[in-house]
């Protein structure tokens, strides 16, 4: 009866991955199939690297990977300190009190709708670069500063769990050394909780990539070739979402799977990152 | 001389009787229907679509009735995957939509679009030379054209907006598009988009133009409901309600509404041209 029950379990266990397995990599092949009729168009290079102008039937996605790169590093850049020393203060350097309210803060945080950062940002943030920094005020800048506050929480909720996941037998044998506050937390906690910070920062990353209404709102859409922080962009993303509404059978609507296969790609090369990063930590340990 | 207060009295009673069934009548059809109407697309109809939804669904309980933007494109796709009833579109469908899908448009207002930029540009008025040397960023400074001494913003929106294609063919006569301008995805993103960008200029349906956004004229042609009736303000469209097949149900009375005179009306209270 009871191994019965294992062999059922595992069975409906398995299938169900099996299951996941095939939905992702049929989503994948079916990306492919249906953006078929894009590289039969056009060189496979132009494609990835090329200019959009449809109306020269240019269909190249090059400008909006750009803007996706620019767009997530930006973003990653900016939180990074941020969350590094809220994380910090949150597991080491602050006490009880401080530590349980800016806890209680980031994971509300993370509840909060998209869309509400996007609105404070056209309204708020927006005027501001135009008139501070200038150019037309929708740029990389803006879609990164918000975009930062976005994934801000959860790396601080990944760096905090990957903290206080430090063996305290270790903490403990630093405080005996005389170690303060300080040096416990750069000498003891970061080193061995680095690998989770990776991997944390690799999939805030991720999460950056795949956000489309931060930079359909705040990045201004433009097609031309970002150079700087302040010029507009489109992310991949807010390409698929304008070019949607294209008629399905055109190469306009068919260069949404191209920027499918370009996000897939970059989710994929986060993911690798994670598990060789995973892999290693397994070898130190 | 006696008979006259009875003349009278007929002829006021038919005349009320006559004007209440003008009136009342379309309105009336749903009487005893029960439904959902989904209506998607042309964000320049949304104003008219919103008002006719709030009439008949004030008056008629059972009937309930959604309306949502998209653009043009998503309009006349949803139709005809048969996602909506009423597919919104500020263009006629392409030739191979139509046939693809089946569609029936159904054309029941005209539309200006017109050039719009912020309250506080003394920009009022450009040549359409101008204006194609803006959109393809050869003129990028507002100096020279009489404003302040700071860099345009341009705004436009996607290739399968109707408002789009109609300002790009008949203002900018096909020309080229600055790869710097911005993309705002409705009418009514590019109308706070300007009106919050003391630098912008777009471009936005008539019926939606407040005061939120100043209206620049083109070759001295103001664009306003008045010029784009008269036919003096060239750069118009027809606004089409599109349905896969012909109209059946209560997506017919929806359809026979807006031609009827209050619908029409609804249409002119929004800006628009009606077409009755």
């Amino acid at each position: 009866m009871r191994a019965s029950n294992d062999a059922i379990a595992k069975g409906l266990f398995l299938s169900c991955a099996g299951a996941s397995a095939i939905i992702t990599s049929a989503v994948f092949f079916f990306m492919i199939v249906l953006g078929f009729p894009l590289f039969e168009g056009a060189s496979f290079v132009s494609i990835w690297t090329g200019k959009w102008s449809p109306y020269e039937g240019l269909y190249g996605i090059g400008p909006m990977i750009a803007g996706t790169l620019w767009i997530a590093f930006l973003a990653v850049i900016i939180s990074l300190p941020l969350s590094m020393g809220t994380s910090f203060v949150i597991t080491g350097l602050g006490g009880v009190r401080l530590r349980k309210i800016l806890f209680a803060m980031v994971r509300f945080m993370t509840g909060i709708p998209t869309v509400i950062y996007g609105f404070v940002g056209i309204f708020l943030l927006v005027p501001l670069i135009r008139e501070y920094l200038g150019g037309a005020g929708m740029s990389i800048l803006a879609a990164g500063i918000v975009l930062a506050i976005l994934v801000t929480p959860t790396m601080v909720l990944f760096f905090s769990h990957s903290l206080m996941a430090v063996n305290p037998s270790h903490v403990e044998a630093a405080r005996a050394l005389g170690a303060d506050r300080v040096q416990r937390l750069l000498y003891v906690m970061v080193p061995e909780a680095i690998g989770g910070m990776t991997t944390g920062l690799i999939l805030s990353l991720g999460r950056a990539i795949g956000d489309t209404l931060v930079a359909l709102m705040l990045a201004g859409n433009a097609l031309g070739m970002p150079e700087q922080p302040l010029d507009p962009a489109r992310s991949l993303t807010a390409h698929i979402a304008l070019v949607k509404a294209a008629d399905y059978d055109s190469l306009e609507f068919r260069s949404v799977f191209a920027c499918g296969i370009a996000l897939y790609f970059f989710t994929t090369a986060a993911v690798i990152v994670v598990r060789i990063i995973g892999r290693k930590r397994e070898g130190m340990a | 001389m006696k008979r006259l207060p009875v003349i009278l009295i007929a002829l006021i009673f038919t005349f009320f009787c006559l004007t209440s069934i003008g009136l009342s009548e379309a309105i009336d059809d749903f009487v005893g229907k029960k439904g959902t109407i989904k209506i998607a697309g042309g964000t320049a109809h949304i104003p008219v679509m919103k008002e006719a939804a709030k009439r008949i669904m004030t008056r008629h309980n059972n009937i309930m009735i959604t309306v949502a933007g998209g653009g043009s494109g998503v309009g006349i796709k949803q139709v005809g995957e048969g996602i909506v009833d009423i597919g919104n579109s500020g263009r006629e469908p392409k030739p191979e939509e139509m046939e693809r899908y089946g569609l029936k448009m159904h054309k029941w207002a005209i539309d200006g679009v017109g050039l719009v930029v912020n309250p506080a540009n003394p920009v009022k008025a450009l040549t359409a030379d101008q204006a194609q040397d803006i959109f393809s960023g050869k003129i990028t400074n507002w100096e020279i054209l009489g404003g302040a001494e700071h860099s345009i913003t341009l705004y436009t929106r996607d290739e399968s907006s109707g408002t789009r294609e109609v300002f790009w063919k008949k203002a900018l006569n096909k020309g080229s598009i600055s790869p710097k301008a911005l993309f705002v995805p409705s009418n009514g993103a590019m109308k706070t988009a300007v009106a919050n960008d003391p630098y912008a200029i777009g471009y936005v349906s008539v019926g939606h133009m407040d005061k939120s956004v100043s209206p620049v004229a083109l070759d001295g042609v103001a664009p306003t409901l008045k010029t784009v009736k008269s036919g003096e303000y060239k750069i118009a469209r027809g606004l089409y309600s599109n349905t896969k097949g012909d109209p059946k149900g209560i997506t017919r009375l929806f359809i026979d509404y807006l031609f009827s005179p209050e619908g029409q009306q609804i249409a002119a209270d929004k800006g628009f041209v009606p077409v009755k």
